[in-house]
């Protein structure tokens, strides 16, 4: 399977904000990779540098095989993206925006194919009505035939749902379903929610502080037999040091400075025999079951309780 | 690059704010004309008067359309810039405003071609400004007023071209004038390049101009020096230099002279460095911007 994009220690210092850092990895041919984390993780500035928006501040973007800023336009040429809110001109039809964007893509435009792209994303009947009188599902469903018209190879979705409406989530999803079993597009989409993303992903990324937590198949990480384990000990560090040298090295995953293995859960009690035989002081072992509570377990940060305690 | 302008047209012309200035412009030389027409003689009188008594002066055939033009212009130039930065600081901080400029730079285009081609669109814009400004101001004022001599006062002195003499400076002047406020679209475009909002590159550009025609119109010997060489208001109004006609050893008049044409020409110069420095470093900080809007 070839690599669509291959993203290798890619860093954004925005003055004294790291957006991200040193973040890798790979979406493959015909992957719906979600993109997952908080806002404010880094998902936007990641992709807006995949879409050469933002420069990065290191590191490097190779698209289809190609350094990202080399070939830039021959690339671009290739990728369809919907970022963020779908805004488009308002003062113009659903048609003039969506053939302003085709002649942008390098498209011979014709009204059969406009009118056949807006059919797809039920925009016939108001295809000359001014898009300052759509809807937010209507202007999302725009925004995405701009994204679709030049039929891209890769398809980058920036929170497609924000601000939709039940329905419009679930013509999103099953649009997204469709690019990639039918038409067989690479699709990288992000969201904050998990629930969105386990629904339409093949591979995933969690993404928080700007840093990559854990990457995988969605399938491995919702494994059920599949637990991750967070210690506290009285001194993490050491105790993460002893790890990596014990056989259990391969189950650490990264994180805040807490102490995370994913293993099987009969492997349990046997990593907690081994603990204490390492002398390492333990104070808590929880082992979380669920997608959802590993990405609140890697994301949640002390700001959220205190938000909600005060 | 040719698609991108046509594209940026497409935009600039289907836009209801471009329409302002081209209305703005229609109702302000209707009124001056309207007043002209009722009261010529007697605004002639307030500016030449002082002359009644040496000279018989025929205000009547010196209020003819090619004067009323001139009239105009001096009124309507010094205030045009203003609508030329409406459309021109609008047309890439406007977009980030709105959200599709970062649509537009995820396209596959270079973003030197996307700053040249607003640029260019801001260019045609002028030029139809001027031209929608000509055809109301001269050929409305022909047909209204008739033609006849021209004569214009420069501090002491007055000066009269046939009017046969007259329409090539007025293509000229027009000339000179889109050159001036392409200078400003320039400007405009530069700090559209550096804001994510619409208001804030039209206040600025608005701001500068004023700030510089005031410098260039003060008589002080310090900013004479130091100062107004290097203003780009100082050369705006080289266009009436093509209504400055050059006399012989008689003192006759010459037909198709120019009094002072190294003068306009310097001027026209320093306005091209000036629109090649704006445009340059407009192109350098948008190839450089992170687009975050």
């Amino acid at each position: 399977m070839s690599a669509i994009i291959r993203v290798n220690n890619l860093s954004k210092q925005f003055n004294e904000i790291a957006a991200v850092t040193d973040l890798s990895f790979t979406v493959n041919e015909g992957d719906v990779y979600g993109f997952l984390g908080q806002n404010g993780a880094g998902k936007s500035t990641t992709i807006r540098m995949l879409l050469t928006l933002v420069r990065p501040s290191s590191g490097s973007i190779h698209v289809f095989g190609k350094d990202l800023f080399t070939h830039r336009a021959e690339i671009l040429k290739q990728v369809g993206a919907v970022i963020e809110k779908p805004d488009l001109y308002k003062y113009l039809s659903a048609y003039d925006n969506l053939s302003l964007f085709a002649k942008m893509s390098g498209l011979q435009v014709s009204r059969t194919l406009l009118m056949d792209q807006l059919k797809q994303v039920g925009l016939e009947e108001r295809a000359f009505s001014k898009v300052k009188t759509f809807s937010q599902g209507m202007k999302q469903r725009l925004g995405i035939a701009v994204a679709l018209v030049h039929n891209p190879r890769l398809i980058v979705l920036d929170e497609p749902t924000n601000g939709l409406d039940p329905q419009g989530i679930a013509d999103i999803r099953n649009l997204v379903l469709k690019l990639s079993r039918e038409m067989g597009k690479t699709i990288l989409v992000s969201s904050h929610l998990l629930s969105e993303i386990e629904l339409v992903a093949t591979r995933m990324l969690i993404i928080d502080k700007g840093k990559k937590m854990v990457e995988g198949s969605v399938a491995e990480l919702l494994d059920p037999s599949k637990t991750v384990v967070q210690l506290e000990t009285t001194d993490n560090k050491e105790t993460k040091e002893k790890l990596k040298q014990s056989k259990w090295s391969g189950f650490l995953q990264p994180d805040h400075g807490a102490v995370q293995l994913k293993m099987n859960k009969d492997e349990v009690p046997a990593l907690v025999n081994d603990l204490v035989n390492m002398q390492v002081q333990l104070l808590s072992v929880n082992s979380t079951h669920s997608l959802e509570d590993y990405f609140l377990s890697l994301t949640t940060r002390p700001g959220h309780v205190e938000a909600f305690t005060n | 690059m040719w698609k991108l302008l046509q594209i940026e047209l497409y935009k600039i012309f289907k836009k209801p704010r471009t329409y302002i200035a081209f209305g703005a412009i229609a109702a302000i030389i209707l009124l001056i004309q309207m007043a002209l027409l009722v009261n010529g003689k007697e605004y002639l009188q307030f500016g030449l008067g002082f002359l009644d008594d040496s000279f018989e002066i025929p205000y009547d055939r010196i209020s003819n359309g090619y004067w009323i033009c001139f009239v105009i212009l001096n009124l309507l130039l010094i205030h045009v810039p203003i609508l030329v930065a409406l459309v021109a600081g609008d047309i890439v901080s406007g977009e980030a405003n709105m959200g599709t400029l970062r649509l537009m730079v995820s396209k596959p285009v270079s973003r030197t071609e996307l700053v040249l081609a607003k640029f260019l669109a801001s260019v045609i814009y002028v030029i139809a400004l001027l031209a929608w400004m000509a055809l109301i101001a001269l050929a409305l004022s022909m047909l209204l007023f008739g033609t006849g001599d021209v004569v214009v006062a420069k501090s002491m002195e007055l000066h009269q071209i046939e009017q046969s003499d007259v329409l090539w400076r007025y293509f000229a002047a027009f000339g000179f004038a889109a050159l001036a406020l392409i200078m400003v679209a320039s400007l405009s475009l530069l700090l559209s390049c550096l804001s994510d909002n619409s208001i804030g590159p039209i206040v600025a550009t608005v701001c500068i101009i004023i700030v510089c025609t005031l410098i260039s119109e003060m008589q002080i010997p310090l900013y004479d020096k130091y100062l107004k060489p290097y203003l780009f208001t100082t050369y705006m109004l080289g266009w009436k230099g093509f209504f400055y006609i050059a006399v012989d050893a008689d003192g006759q008049t010459i037909r198709g002279s120019v009094q002072n044409l190294p003068a306009i020409l310097k001027s026209m110069g320093v306005i091209l460095i000036y629109i090649a420095g704006f445009v340059t470093t407009a192109v350098l900080v948008f190839r450089k911007k992170d687009i975050l809007s």
